[in-house]
């Protein structure tokens, strides 16, 4: 590991991160940290009922008990948690933070509790009787599209939310003079995010009237406005404070209907009130990812070469829109020919309301379904065409020259070298000497399978991120950027951008964010997106600053300020190196006595918005062996390669990926949530969710390749969703393979013994 | 009545982090919400109400156990060691400086109890393999790292306590 603190060679440096000393040791601050005097605590009484009507509640009971500060129901209270029009023509039925009049899934709270302890608010919302009247429930999107479907939304006449589509080429001419078409149905498991601290929410009501809150998410400014707009209390007297975030993975991107309510009670009682979720709460109340089925066909030449791609994806949405429960069945829109050059596509989008949990990004976020969607395609085709798999891929990749290439429907990626990561993943696996064991073993009759995956996958994106870069008065530098850092070390990673830019060490930097008194509006940290779009807004703001303090410096060292030139720790005129200023004198020019014709203060913000997204990509082979006997199956090997572009710290480049494969593992092979048939939530608490444990990862094999994007300050793409979008895909692959000589071609994730125990059985009985 | 249970208060006193604590609780009430709600010891993280995560994981007479399984009053004569107790002044334990040195940790919210955990198993194997180290894991979840750099942290905390005979 490198200890680098010289001004020069961070970038791509693996630094130690800035964040640990605190995290290590036990002082990390997070929202159950916090603790106020005559801080009151919430806790919420939540339908078992997956649609049900409320006949009644009766809360007479909990109002008298001991500590009992505060008890609303549905009746006594009219906020919507809000949600914005994606598609036109979209559905938003409402979403009130307490049920009023109906459930539509289990979980949704349906009275609140305000106490004096987390305990006695428990008690008291214990207490509260509520008479429901069971209503029909729909679960599975697919089978809410049926006629006489019981409908998820009783207020609604369908339950679609939305159809979206896209179209590219003539498709109909494409299929009609196809050679082969390969046709496939796909789901991919509904997963929870899981990240291991849960949701929490502490409202602070001020003196002054306005209102401070600590919230557990990645997008404070966003959250900040949506609250506004759920409370009907004005953006700018709502301080949101994002402290540690103990991870998100997309779960914590949105405003939850507790945090309204946490922050209704504040304002009402005058008091700060507190509400941490507990996991089994979070299990049936958090945006769950997934969850889509996909009905695709392609069309070939007999060669291979593929001509043609239709794709209709049904997405489960969920009883409730969050505010972004819309977005990622959209991806494949954008996503769905991958790598590969096919210029005739369509692409239609059924989104279906069902009484589930919502749905929205989780690590990914239409990625993985899209990849899975059409790798598993690809090796279909290769299958049923007899072409070697690699074959098939190398034929139709978008070559590096034709970069950047603007796909059939309508995206234009910047640049890649899918060959190379190919070849590179091929080389790392030792593919061919796994592909002779693997037939060695088949021989033998044992169930030994290989796959790859080739993908692309979009980062950045969502609009701008912003970035302020203050030399303060005695030359220390302040970044306040609107990514919000929870646990992807950006206090590290964007000191490094900083101190190697302006030409100090790290120590001279701090990172600020999380905190909408303090940053600028920003957008969050999701999507692989801090890195492209923080760290762009971030190299855009030091450009603009250093070009500032060129003048200060100009008029210090009495020179041209064409002739001044960075030098380490400040200024300097060129071809002069004795004659400098370092960064302290200049900020001490900048707020000093004005000078003529420069504008006091050396502050920059810039709101980046590079209008594209940056196009990561990645070949993963995965070697799989399946217990005959007992189904059980094992990843033999598992070689990543992705390309991000430039790395600012090959650490937490290597740390993300890592963290992205466990969750794809758990994908690919254990977790689900899952419904009974009546809509009971059969998934409640970490006894039922298999989230992958240490003993449950295998030896990964890493590789990279760089291929800069051309259209970023730094070079940089996404990498933070690379493991999960590329590895389920390999191992369905793989599974597959291993399963091929028994006549299954088909089978969705995950891969859990039982499940491939039951295939094997079936077709060794045929 | 949920007045009795509130009032009818336990005496106890444990040492935590070597202090010791004389404190009324709750019968009901968890050790690591006395840890963390009395003693304002927050390093000590609740990520599940099942017994399954291990971020709440402490050291209980010499023992890494879960918190959230113990109540306050069976701690009573106890001796606590939390995350905020591991180093001495500026000083690292060897296991929180492997944690930093091998990125062991991102989001940091499991990383105390994982640190928890490491310590115990290098006080009972100071020379564990690979397997034993991901078996010893077996209770504390990751959702970031997948494991890996908290996998080398422990074995790069075991070669450096090797080295240096670190004891508590």
């Amino acid at each position: 590991m490198t200890t680098q603190h010289a001004p020069t060679g961070l970038i791509g440096a693996s630094i130690r991160r800035v964040e640990d000393p605190v995290l290590i040791t036990g002082r990390g601050r997070y929202v159950d940290d916090v603790q106020l005097p005559g801080m009151l605590h919430m806790a919420l009484l939540r339908s078992p009922y997956p649609h049900a009507k409320i006949i009644s509640i009766d809360t007479s009971v909990a109002k008298t008990m001991p500590g009992v500060e505060a008890v609303l129901t549905g009746a006594d209270i009219d906020l919507n948690i809000p949600s914005p029009v994606m598609i036109p023509g979209q559905k938003i039925p409402p979403h009130p933070v307490l049920a009023r009049g109906a459930v539509h899934a289990a979980g949704a709270p349906v009275a609140a509790v305000v106490a004096r302890t987390r305990a006695l608010a428990q008690d008291a919302a214990n207490a509260i009787e509520v008479e429901y009247e069971s209503l029909p429930a729909v679960v599975n999107a697919e089978k809410a599209l049926e006629p006489g479907a019981p409908l998820a939304r009783e207020e609604l006449d369908s339950n679609i939310c939305y159809t979206a589509t896209k179209k590219g080429g003539d498709v109909e001419k494409a299929f009609a003079e196809a050679d082969h078409i390969v046709r496939m149905h796909i789901t991919s498991p509904r997963q929870v995010a899981m990240a291991i601290e849960p949701r929490g929410a502490v409202a602070n009501p001020e003196p002054t009237g306005d209102l401070t809150v600590w919230l557990s998410v990645q997008s404070p400014h966003r959250v900040r406005a949506d609250l506004s707009t759920a409370l009907g209390f004005p953006e700018h007297r709502i301080r949101v404070i994002a402290p540690d975030v103990g991870g998100g993975f997309g779960s914590k991107g949105p405003l939850y209907r507790e945090y309204a309510l946490a922050c209704h009670f504040a304002l009402k009682l005058r008091k700060p009130v507190k509400w941490i979720a507990t996991r089994s709460e979070d299990f049936v109340t958090v945006i769950q990812g997934r969850d889509q089925a996909m009905t695709s066909e392609l069309a070939l030449k007999r060669d291979g070469t593929m001509t043609g791609l239709k794709v209709r994806v049904v997405a489960n949405l969920g009883a409730y829109l969050c505010s972004n429960t819309a977005g990622p069945p959209q991806r494949m829109m954008a996503m769905a020919p991958g790598c590969y050059q096919i210029r005739n596509v369509h692409v239609e989008v059924v989104a279906v309301f069902t009484n589930t949990v919502s749905t929205g990004p989780y690590r990914g976020a239409g990625r993985p379904e899209s990849v899975l969607n059409i790798e598993r395609l690809v090796d279909k085709a290769a299958r049923e065409l007899g072409i070697d798999r690699l074959e098939i891929r190398r034929k139709n990749f978008i070559r590096p020259e034709q970069f950047p290439y603007k796909t059939a429907v309508g995206v234009e990626y910047d640049s890649g070298d899918y060959e190379r990561s190919l070849a590179e993943a091929i080389r790392l696996s030792k593919f061919d000497d796994m592909i002779r064991d693997r037939d060695q073993a088949r021989a033998r009759g044992e169930l030994v399978g290989v796959g790859v995956s080739t993908f692309v996958e979009p980062s950045g994106g969502a609009g701008f991120e912003s970035g302020t870069v203050r030399i303060e008065r005695t030359g220390e530098i302040t970044v306040l950027t609107g990514s919000s850092s929870h646990g992807q070390g950006h206090e590290t990673m964007f000191a490094q951008i900083a101190a190697e830019k302006l030409r100090v060490s790290m120590d001279h930097v701090a990172i600020r964010h999380g905190d909408t008194l303090a940053i600028q509006q920003g957008v969050g940290t999701f999507g692989s997106r801090s890195a492209v779009m923080g760290g762009g807004a971030l190299c855009l703001a030091i450009e603009r600053v250093v070009d500032k303090a060129r003048r200060f410096a100009a008029h210090l060292l009495e020179a041209s300020h064409e002739d001044i030139v960075q030098t380490d720790g400040g200024f300097a005129v060129v071809g002069t190196p004795d004659k400098k200023v370092t960064w302290r004198q200049v900020a001490a020019a900048a707020y000093g006595r004005p000078l003529p014709g420069i504008e006091p203060g050396l502050q920059e913000t810039v709101f980046y918005d590079p209008r594209r997204e940056a196009w990561g990509f990645g070949a993963h082979v995965a070697l799989v062996r399946i217990d005959r006997e007992t189904g059980e199956p094992k990843i033999e090997k598992l070689v990543l390669v992705d390309d991000c572009g430039t790395m600012i710290n090959p650490m937490i480049v290597e740390g993300q990926i890592h963290g992205g494969v466990a969750q794809g593992l758990g994908e690919a092979f254990r977790e689900q949530m899952l419904y009974g048939a009546d809509g009971e939530a059969l998934t409640g608490s970490l006894i039922g969710y298999a989230v992958p444990h240490a003993e449950n990862m295998p030896p990964l094999i890493l590789g990279e390749t760089l291929t800069p994007n051309p259209f970023h300050p730094l070079g940089v793409k996404g990498v933070g969703e690379a493991g999960t979008n590329g590895a389920p895909s390999a191992i369905a692959n793989a599974v597959i393979d291993a399963l091929a000589p028994l006549g299954i071609d088909h089978i969705d994730m995950p891969f859990t013994a039982p499940k491939l125990w039951n295939a094997i059985k079936k077709a060794e009985g045929e | 009545m949920a007045a009795e249970v509130e009032f009818a208060s336990v005496p106890i006193s444990v040492t935590v982090n070597g202090a010791k604590h004389e404190a009324a609780v709750e019968p009901r009430e968890l050790l690591v919400y006395f840890l963390r709600d009395r003693l304002a010891l927050t390093g000590t993280h609740v990520g599940c109400d099942t017994s399954q995560c291990g971020a709440c994981t402490i050291h209980l007479n010499g023992r890494a156990v879960k918190s959230c399984t113990i109540l306050a009053v069976q701690a009573d004569g106890a001796k606590i060691v939390t995350i905020e107790g591991l180093a001495r002044g500026e000083t690292l334990h060897p296991v929180q400086e492997a944690f930093r040195e091998k990125h062991g940790a991102q989001c940091g919210y499991c990383t105390p109890g994982m640190i928890m955990t490491a310590v115990d198993l290098l006080e009972k194997n100071a020379q564990p393999s690979e397997e034993e180290i991901r078996h010893a894991l077996e209770g504390n979840l990751c959702r970031c790292t997948g494991y890996v750099n908290i996998v080398a942290a422990i074995k790069w905390a075991a070669e450096q306590m090797r080295g240096r005979n670190v004891s508590r």
